[in-house]
C-alpha cells in the first residue's frame, strides 16, 4: 500500500478545501440555515408533529441529507475532474499508484468535507430546535457510509465529465430532486399509497429514513433496509471505479 | 552499462485505426542522455506515454529498471519521472505545495531538505510560496521539472522540455539537465531542436511514422555524415560536368550553374585544390564559391524524407 500516495492527494484536497473555506463550508451552513427558518418556521407552524416529533426537528436529517449527499457528490467529482481539465491528472496516472490507493485519497477527502458540513449542519440544528439522538453511533455511521459511497458517485462523475456543464448536471437534475422526494421534509407515510409505492425506487428514501431512524427511532422503511441499500450501491459504485481504472475509460488513451 | 529501459517490440493502435508505433525495438542505457528527434506525429509523445503509464500499449514489452510496466507498475513507476509537453500546472496551488505532493503521490517521505535543493537548483526557491498561476511560462515549466525531480527519479523523460522557452531560460534547463546526468540520472528528452540533441545527447534516436530510424551515438553520427559541401556558381550554364570533375564525384546543381563537391572535412586531402586546378583546366568561370556543414538537421531531414519515400 503506498501510504505515503494516499496522504498525499488527501492533504492535497483536504487543503484545497480550506483555501476556499467561505464556499467550501459557510455557504452550505447558510443556505441550509435557511431552509430551516423557512420549512421549519412557515411549514412547521402548521405542521405540528409528524409521527410524534416537532416538524422542525423531523427535518433536520433531510436537511443534513440534502446537503451531505451533494456535497459528497460535487466535491469527489469536482476533485478528479480539475486535474484532468487542467492535465495535471498526467502525475496521478503516471505514479506508483493502485485505483484503491487513488480513490481512498479523492473520495477520503471528499467524504471528509462533507461529513465536516453535516456535522456543522447538525451543531447549527441544536440552534433552532431540540434535537434528541436515540442512537448517535449508528447516525455516525449512516453519515459516514452515505459520505463515502456518495463521494464515489461523485468520483465517477468527475471521471465521466468532459465539461463544468456535464459536471453540474448530476448534483443539479438528478441529486437535488432525488432527495426533495424521498422524504427530507415529510414521511413517505403522508404520499397516497401509488406515490409511496413509487418513492420506494428512489434510493435516497433509503438514507433518510436509516438516518431518521438514528435520530428518532422511526423509520418509513427498514434499517435493515437502509443498510442493503447503501451496501449495495456502495458496492456498484466500487465496482464501476475499478472498471474505469481497468480499462483507462476516460483516462487513458 | 546496462539497459535501464528496455523497449521490445512495442505497438500502438490508437482506436480509429491509427498505427502511432509500428514495433519499436529500444535499449537505453543508464546514465545515458538520449535525444529523439522526429517531427510531429512521428511518435515521440505516444512512446514516452507508454512508458510513463499514460497511454496504453497494443503489444510489445517495456521494462523500467528490470520490472515491467503494467505487470509490476509500482516498482518501474517508482523509477521514472515525467515532464509532458504540455504545460499542466494547479494554477492556484503554492510552487512548494505541489512539488510536495508529486514526492507524496511517488510513495516517498517527505524530505523539505531534498524539494529546497531542488526549488534552488532550479531557481525556483525564490517563488516557492507563489501560486503557480502568477509565474511566467518558463517558470511554469521549471516547477513542472521540479515536480518531476521530487521523488529522486533514476529515469528522466523530457517531452520537449524547451519548446517556446527563450534562451537564456534554455541554457539554464541545459545546465540543469548536466547537472542530473552528472548524478547518474537517465534522461531521455524529445526535442524539435538539433542544437539542443547536439549539445546534451550521448546518442540520438529518430523516430518517424512510429518507427525507430535510427539510434547513434551523437559524435560519430556527426562525423559520419558531417560533411561539407563546396558550391561553386559559374558565370554561365553547362550540360554536362566535365569528365575529370565527374570523376571527383561533382555533381551540377541549380539548373546547370552550379558544380556541388561533398568532401569529408576530417579527411587528409579534401581535394579541394585540384578540384579548384581541375576547374581552371576544362576552361570554366566561377562566379562564386561557398561551403556549407552538413548538421544533425540535414542527417534528420534526409531519414525523414527517405522513410516517406
Amino acid at each position: 500500500m503506498n501510504l505515503q500516495a494516499i496522504r498525499a492527494i488527501y492533504l492535497f484536497e483536504m487543503a484545497r478545501t480550506f483555501r476556499t473555506i467561505w464556499q467550501s463550508i459557510v455557504s452550505p451552513v447558510i443556505s441550509t440555515s435557511l431552509y430551516f427558518i423557512v420549512f421549519g418556521a412557515a411549514i412547521g407552524s402548521r405542521i405540528e408533529t409528524v409521527e410524534g416529533v416537532s416538524y422542525g426537528a423531523f427535518i433536520v436529517p433531510g436537511l443534513i441529507m440534502l446537503t451531505v449527499l451533494q456535497q459528497s457528490v460535487t466535491n469527489a467529482a469536482f476533485g478528479i475532474y480539475f486535474p484532468k481539465f487542467v492535465g495535471t491528472i498526467y502525475e496521478v496516472l503516471s505514479a506508483p499508484v493502485t485505483v484503491i490507493e487513488i480513490v481512498i485519497g479523492y473520495v477520503g477527502a471528499a467524504a471528509t468535507k462533507a461529513l465536516m458540513i453535516g456535522l456543522i449542519i447538525f451543531a447549527t440544528a441544536h440552534l433552532f430546535v431540540d434535537l434528541p439522538i436515540v442512537h448517535p453511533v449508528w447516525m455516525i455511521a449512516f453519515l459516514v457510509m452515505t459520505t463515502f459511497s456518495f463521494a464515489m458517485l461523485g468520483f465517477i462523475l468527475g471521471i465521466w465529465a468532459k465539461n463544468f456543464e456535464q459536471l453540474n448536471l448530476v448534483p443539479m437534475l438528478v441529486i437535488t430532486p432525488l432527495v426533495f422526494l424521498g422524504g427530507s421534509f415529510y414521511s413517505i407515510t403522508m404520499l397516497p399509497p401509488v406515490w409511496q409505492t413509487i418513492t420506494l425506487f428512489n434510493p435516497v428514501v433509503y438514507l433518510i429514513s436509516g438516518f431518521r431512524w438514528s435520530f428518532f427511532g422511526t423509520a418509513d422503511v427498514p434499517v435493515a433496509a437502509s443498510l442493503a441499500a447503501i451496501a449495495l450501491f456502495a458496492g456498484l459504485c466500487l465496482l464501476a471505479i475499478w472498471a474505469i481504472f481497468r480499462t483507462g475509460w476516460r483516462l487513458r488513451s | 552499462m546496462s539497459s535501464i529501459v528496455s523497449v521490445q517490440g512495442l505497438t500502438k493502435v490508437f482506436p480509429g485505426g491509427l498505427k502511432a508505433l509500428k514495433g519499436v525495438d529500444l535499449e537505453i542505457e543508464e546514465g545515458e542522455v538520449l535525444a529523439l528527434l522526429g517531427p510531429n506525429g512521428a511518435g515521440k509523445t505516444t512512446l514516452i506515454s507508454i512508458i510513463c503509464g499514460l497511454t496504453t500499449m497494443s503489444g510489445g514489452r517495456v521494462t523500467v529498471g528490470g520490472h515491467e510496466i503494467t505487470r509490476d507498475f509500482r516498482a518501474a513507476r517508482e523509477l521514472i519521472g515525467l515532464v509532458p509537453q504540455e504545460l499542466h500546472v494547479e494554477g492556484f496551488e503554492k510552487v512548494i505545495n505541489t512539488v510536495r505532493f508529486t514526492r507524496g503521490l511517488f510513495g516517498k517521505k517527505p524530505d523539505d531538505a531534498l524539494i529546497e535543493q531542488i526549488l534552488m537548483d532550479l531557481a525556483l526557491w525564490d517563488k516557492r510560496n507563489e501560486k503557480i498561476i502568477e509565474l511566467s511560462g518558463g517558470m511554469k515549466r521549471r516547477v513542472m521539472i521540479a515536480k518531476a525531480l521530487a521523488h529522486e527519479p533514476r529515469v528522466l523523460f523530457l517531452d520537449e522540455p524547451t519548446a517556446g522557452v527563450d534562451v537564456e531560460l534554455r541554457q539554464s534547463m541545459w545546465q540543469v539537465m548536466r547537472g542530473l546526468k552528472d548524478r547518474g540520472v537517465t534522461i531521455i528528452l524529445t526535442t524539435h531542436y538539433i542544437e539542443e540533441a547536439e549539445a546534451m545527447a550521448d546518442r540520438v534516436g529518430v523516430i518517424n511514422h512510429g518507427e525507430l530510424l535510427l539510434v547513434e551515438e551523437t559524435g560519430p553520427l556527426m562525423t559520419r555524415m558531417g560533411r561539407k559541401t563546396l558550391t561553386v556558381d559559374l558565370s554561365a550554364p553547362i550540360d554536362a560536368v566535365p569528365g575529370p570533375l565527374a570523376a571527383r564525384g561533382v555533381e551540377l546543381g541549380n539548373g546547370g550553374t552550379s558544380l556541388v563537391y561533398t568532401y569529408d572535412t576530417a579527411a587528409e586531402q579534401t581535394g579541394i585544390t585540384d578540384l579548384l586546378s581541375d576547374i581552371r583546366e576544362a576552361g570554366l568561370h566561377l562566379a562564386d564559391l561557398h561551403t556549407r556543414q552538413s548538421s544533425l538537421e540535414d542527417i534528420f531531414v534526409d531519414l525523414v524524407n527517405g522513410s516517406t519515400r
